[in-house]
């Protein structure tokens, strides 16, 4: 059952082959069984998710359940969602009960999905290997010795170690897409407006999108149906007509113009992702699409400009935690600045205060036109790169990541590393352009291990529909996405 | 543009974060490699460019000015650090 797709487990629960609350118990138990090693989980609550199990039941039973109702997915531990302990990866939140449902949160439940606990993830999603929760580092499953990827890495070891049906993940940078890629698994980020940040917590709110982490690009269409929609209580929500995201999964690729951007296979692209990419895209070919050149040439500058964005904006943001309304409170301090300084000292951890100083930095006194407005003045350059590909062609494809999942600790004490890892997928972000990864393979690591490896597939504004559909062809043909890594049995 | 740890320890102000001299040694470094990576947008052009901060072109909604939400200032206060009388305590700030 635990390799079943969306639309099949929906099927069982239909046909009362199995009821939702059997399930949900069933992957609990997997959870208690390999969540103690893999981490991917932070917090359960079980009788919270038997209950949601128990109503979808009833929903069941009624008549009236829809596509995911009874399915137990695994939430990003940056939704609040009311009566769950909700702490974004931080010691800041260690006991912040969350008062009220995110939007994200509350449309699972209007389906009658069932929460089956809240995911890992780096702390306030500052990370791209998982190393920075407060809680814990998660295992990827397929090399317990490796990171699962970041920032949404417990939502993709969980996917990947069959420990939920699927996941729900958010990406500023690349923290869907990044970590589905090193756990061989299927991750979406919508067009920046698409799915609401009401009640996710805000890392970058210019660039922060929520999206789904599954099985494969069809289980995906059934997420994207949910979570995405106009919220009034996010500014930036965009007001568009519903649609069917699995409304084009079968139809044919042929003619499809899929762009290759030379940038995305230069120097700094690990050889033997290259030729799994390379691969993918043979197989494209196969299914009548049209390979195309093109060039985004401002890619490498995505990195110094989202390195300016991204913690401005965080710096901004993070400065809600003063230890008053909630959050961590220092027991010893003397004045109330003392008190704001001494709780943020012990509730924030490195990576974190590092982008909150830098940030406060380029916002400073005479640093805000060299680097702020000229990093939005980049930003520009990059989204019109994208404008101009996609004059020449339908999609964009590439590698997700440089590289296979590496070592924990190997870059922990490193950051612009690490801040490498999301080359390729940074600048969509910063375009607010729709990006997912899909498996296309695995390439050997040094000793030995398959470790996945993910295909980019990028999206004009809007067009998920036509990025599911070129997804779902190619998991017609591979079965990349289906494979399991060994020991989860 | 080079930064000293007196520069640390004066960013971490403004940024309410205390930070001993020895922590501040450490972020210098790191921070350092940082900056070096942001200074590489100085090499681009950007003269006349208008500057980017939302990917779509929208304006801000407006709505109606009435009461949208409801008083509920004891669950909000029930994960407070420190709350008395429906007032959230801080220290003294007014001798």
């Amino acid at each position: 059952m635990i390799n079943k797709s969306l639309k099949q487990l929906g099927a069982m629960l239909q046909g009362k082959e199995i009821s939702s609350v059997e399930m949900t118990q069933e992957f609990l138990n997997r959870i208690d069984r390999l969540n103690p090693e893999i981490n991917a989980f932070i917090t359960l609550d079980k009788d919270k998710t038997l209950a949601q199990a128990k109503h979808a039941d009833s929903l069941l039973a009624a008549g009236k359940g829809t596509a995911l109702t009874g399915l137990p997915i695994g939430q990003k531990d940056i939704f609040v969602a009311k009566g769950w302990r909700t702490t974004c990866g931080s010691k800041m939140l260690e006991t912040f009960i969350g008062p009220y449902d995110a939007d994200i949160i509350e449309r699972f439940d209007c389906v009658g999905a069932v929460n089956l606990g809240k995911t890992n993830m780096d702390e306030f999603a500052m990370g791209s290997s998982n190393e920075t929760s407060y809680y814990g580092k998660v295992q990827n499953p397929w090399d317990r010795s490796r990171v699962p990827g970041g920032s949404s890495g417990g939502s993709a070891a969980a996917v990947a170690a069959r420990l939920c049906a699927a996941a729900t993940g958010t990406d500023t940078g690349g923290s869907i897409r990044q970590p589905a890629s090193l756990c061989g698994l299927s991750g979406l980020k919508p067009t920046y407006g698409l799915a609401s940040r009401f009640g996710m917590i805000a890392f970058a709110s210019s660039l922060d999108q929520s999206g789904p982490m599954a099985k494969s690009c069809e289980d995906m269409a059934l997420m994207m149906n949910v979570l995405t929609g106009f919220d009034k209580r996010d500014s930036t929500s965009l007001n568009r007509e519903k649609e069917d995201y699995a409304r084009d999964l079968n139809k044919p690729l042929a003619g499809l113009k899929v762009g290759l951007p030379k940038e995305y296979f230069a120097e700094g692209l690990g050889a033997d992702i290259a030729k799994v990419v390379n691969e993918a895209i043979a197989e494209y070919k196969k299914l009548g699409a049209q390979i195309v050149d093109i060039s985004l040439p401002n890619t490498k500058l995505s990195i110094p400009v989202y390195y300016v964005l991204a913690p401005a904006e965080a710096s901004s943001n993070l400065s809600r935690f003063d230890g008053v309304r909630y959050g961590h409170r220092a027991k010893e301090y003397g004045d109330l600045m003392d008190m704001y300084c001494k709780s943020r000292a012990e509730g924030f951890g490195a990576e974190v205060k590092r982008r909150i100083l830098i940030g406060a930095y380029v916002l400073s006194a005479g640093y805000y036109d060299a680097y702020y407005i000229k990093a939005q003045q980049i930003r520009r350059l990059i989204a019109q790169d994208f404008e101009n590909a996609f004059k020449q062609c339908d999609i964009i494809m590439g590698p997700t990541a440089p590289s296979t999942a590496f070592k924990a600790g190997e870059k922990a004490d490193d950051p612009v590393a690490m801040y490498l890892q999301d080359i390729y997928t940074i600048a969509v972000n910063l375009a607010g352009l729709p990006g997912m990864s899909i498996p296309a393979g695995f390439a050997p690591s040094d000793d030995g291990k398959r470790l996945p490896v993910g295909l980019q597939i990028i999206g004009n504004y809007f067009d998920e529909a036509r990025m599911l559909n070129a997804g779902h062809a190619y998991q017609q043909v591979t079965d990349w996405h289906s494979q399991m890594p060994e020991g989860i049995e | 543009m080079s930064l000293n740890s007196a520069d640390i320890k004066r960013i971490a102000h403004l940024a309410r974060i205390e930070v001993s001299d020895t922590e501040a040694e450490a972020t210098l470094t790191k921070l350092t490699g940082i900056l070096g990576l942001i200074e590489q947008m100085q090499a681009v052009d950007t003269k006349g460019i208008v500057p980017m901060s939302h990917s779509q072109d929208v304006t801000q909604r407006l709505r109606e000015d009435v009461v949208t939400e409801t008083n509920q200032r004891e669950l909000f206060q029930s994960i407070a650090p420190a709350v008395k009388e429906g007032l959230y305590l801080v220290p003294k700030v007014i001798e």
